[in-house]
């Protein structure tokens, strides 16, 4: 296990007297005879936006499903807010303060709009069956509350018109943004965004951008983004983590990962530049 | 005047297919399972209500509340017993074992009450009597049990549509790992939806020993297979689909009985359910499968 200092230069200067929000100590797991992540070591900042990055099949998504619990890790441990996650599943790690979206979308295409981000609210509505059944305030109080909480979500985002589409028949675009409405709603501390930029065209890319930066001002949390979008990653990103065969080559600002020669190499094998993928 | 009143034998007999088919298609549609004890758990509650009714003599009210919390935990304590345990186990193990305690449970109630039928006692539940209206003559117990089907499924569309565990159980249904990601607990989301299941379940018990006054170990066994043929031909996995399926085969039925074929009635059905399977497996109101590229 590698000698780990919470203190990485990653975190941005407002964060550095606080405490990371998440952290990951020496987290590994194998399947079967092979190492798909080591002695994986990264601490993020309450307010930090951090990228992710690494070629095809370095095992970011693998880390995206060990932090969530989909996986549970060989080696090492998993901090949130300071809390150890070693005994949890996916839903207490929701609940922990964890929200992601996915690669290939992963809505409730069958459920309208509101309805995909009122899933999202379900552990903040607090009545029982016996109360929807029997209509008491106490059902119409929790759901109305949910309700205005999902529509300004949604507006925040431009998408309130959306509300009664069913989510399946939205374009790419509003479906992307709609399933990070959707993790938001569950009230995280940190957000994992799993290739946000997929598939997206310039200008979707643009508004993107600025949707994260608007989450990290709005919401004061954490986004940790896994982007093939070197554009994307160079601009909003204030640390950067490069991840090769399962380990971490490199972690720094944007200026210094664009010039280090291991991740050059990574991307290009030796002798060459960095791509503006 | 005989048109009408076949007509309401049909919706009579299928309001009880759709509640019975609700159960099937809810289950299938969340865990994929397909619930071939549901069938036996409206026999266990034909009993239980046939003995609150007499042994204990319950009022009507009590007994009918007595049968659907008793077919609830009965089908919540099938699912923490017999289908928990096999979640990540092939699908083919958890069929399997749901014909193991269809089994069980008939071979118990054959071993409890004997193999012997006995009749159900309609008038204690729901009076003798019948209105009359434009000349034609309604029974009470059809009148109760297409009413009492219309409110339970108006309640189950409620609480599906409405409510915070309705939505969490079709979210769960399309994408379990994507809930779980949203801090949604999956195991109560599924106990929930056999619970929802086998309440209709015991609401369809109460009304088919009324209706049909005869109960025996064997009752749950073709009751169970048609609501089936309902669900999959309404689409499984669809609740407004397993509501129409449970009407159309009951109409289907009904039509070939007045046609003079009653001995043809239950492979009229099970026709049906080979045509669906051939032509259009998905049923009336089924989602089309895309595959994922």
């Amino acid at each position: 296990m590698g000698k780990h200092d919470p203190r990485t230069p990653l975190i941005p200067e407002r964060d550095q007297d606080k405490r990371p929000v998440m952290e990951c100590v020496g987290l590994g797991i194998d399947f079967g005879g092979l190492t798909a992540v080591d002695d994986f070591n990264i601490a993020i900042g309450p307010t930090e936006i951090c990228g992710l990055i690494g070629p095809n099949g370095a095992g970011k998504t693998t880390i995206f499903n060990l932090l969530t619990k989909v996986y549970q890790p060989t080696r090492g441990s998993m901090y949130l807010e300071g809390i150890d996650t070693r005994h949890m599943n996916t839903m207490q790690a929701n609940k922990a303060g964890l929200a992601r979206t996915f690669q290939n979308i992963r809505l409730f295409r069958e459920l309208t709009v509101l309805d995909n981000v009122l899933v999202g609210l379900h552990n903040e509505m607090s009545y029982n069956l016996g109360k929807a059944i029997l209509r008491l305030p106490a059902y119409w109080r929790s759901e109305r509350i949910a309700k205005e909480r999902a529509m300004e979500l949604l507006s925040i985002f431009h998408m309130q018109d959306m509300a009664y589409h069913k989510a399946g028949s939205l374009p790419y675009g509003s479906q992307r943004r709609l399933e990070i409405v959707r993790a938001l709603a569950t009230n995280p501390a940190v957000l994992l965004l799993d290739e946000p930029a997929a598939g997206m065209n310039p200008a979707e890319t643009e508004g993107l951008m600025e949707n994260i930066k608007k989450i990290q001002e709005t919401f004061q949390i954490a986004v940790f983004l896994i982007e093939h979008d070197m554009h994307l990653v160079m601009n909003i990103c204030e640390g950067v983590a490069v991840l090769n065969y399962g380990r971490l080559i490199a972690k720094g600002t944007p200026a210094q990962i664009q010039n280090n020669p291991k991740v050059i190499e990574a991307y290009l094998g030796t002798g060459g530049g960095v791509a503006d993928a | 005047m005989l048109y009408v009143s076949q007509l309401i034998n049909a919706l009579q007999l299928g309001s009880i297919y759709a509640l019975v088919a609700l159960g099937y298609s809810m289950v299938y549609g969340i865990i994929k399972l397909l619930n071939f004890a549901h069938g036996d758990v409206i026999m266990v509650g034909g009993y239980i209500a046939l003995f609150s009714l007499t042994a204990l003599a319950f009022p009507p009210v009590i007994a009918a509340l007595i049968t659907v919390a008793g077919c609830t935990l009965l089908a919540v304590i099938i699912e923490k017993l017999a289908y928990t345990p096999l979640r990540f186990a092939p699908r083919l193990s958890l069929l399997i074992t749901a014909i193991g305690i269809s089994i069980l449970l008939q071979n118990l109630a054959q071993l409890i009450f004997t193999a012997n039928p006995r009749s159900f006692p309609t008038q204690m539940l729901i009076p003798a009597g019948s209105i009359t209206l434009g000349g034609i003559q309604l029974g009470f117990v059809p009148l109760i049990t297409i009413f009492a089907s219309l409110l339970s499924m108006a309640i189950l569309t409620f609480l599906v549509q409405k409510t915070k565990l309705g939505k969490a159980m079709r979210a769960v249904s399309e994408d379990m790992g994507a809930a779980q990601l949203m801090g949604i607990n999956v195991n109560t989301i599924i106990t929930f939806t056999f619970a929802l299941g086998a309440a209709l379940a015991g609401v369809g018990a109460l009304l088919y020993a009324a209706g049909y006054p005869r109960i025996e170990p064997t009752l749950g066994m073709m009751l169970g297979i048609k609501a089936f043929v309902a669900a999959v031909l309404g689409g499984i996995g669809s609740i407004p689909g397993a509501m129409v399926g449970g009407y159309l085969i009951a109409l289907l039925e009904v039509l070939v009985i007045s046609m003079g074929l009653s001995q043809w009635t239950d492979g009229a059905v099970f026709l049906i359910l080979i045509l669906v399977l051939m032509v259009r497996p998905t049923g009336i109101m089924g989602r089309i499968q895309m595959e994922k590229v």
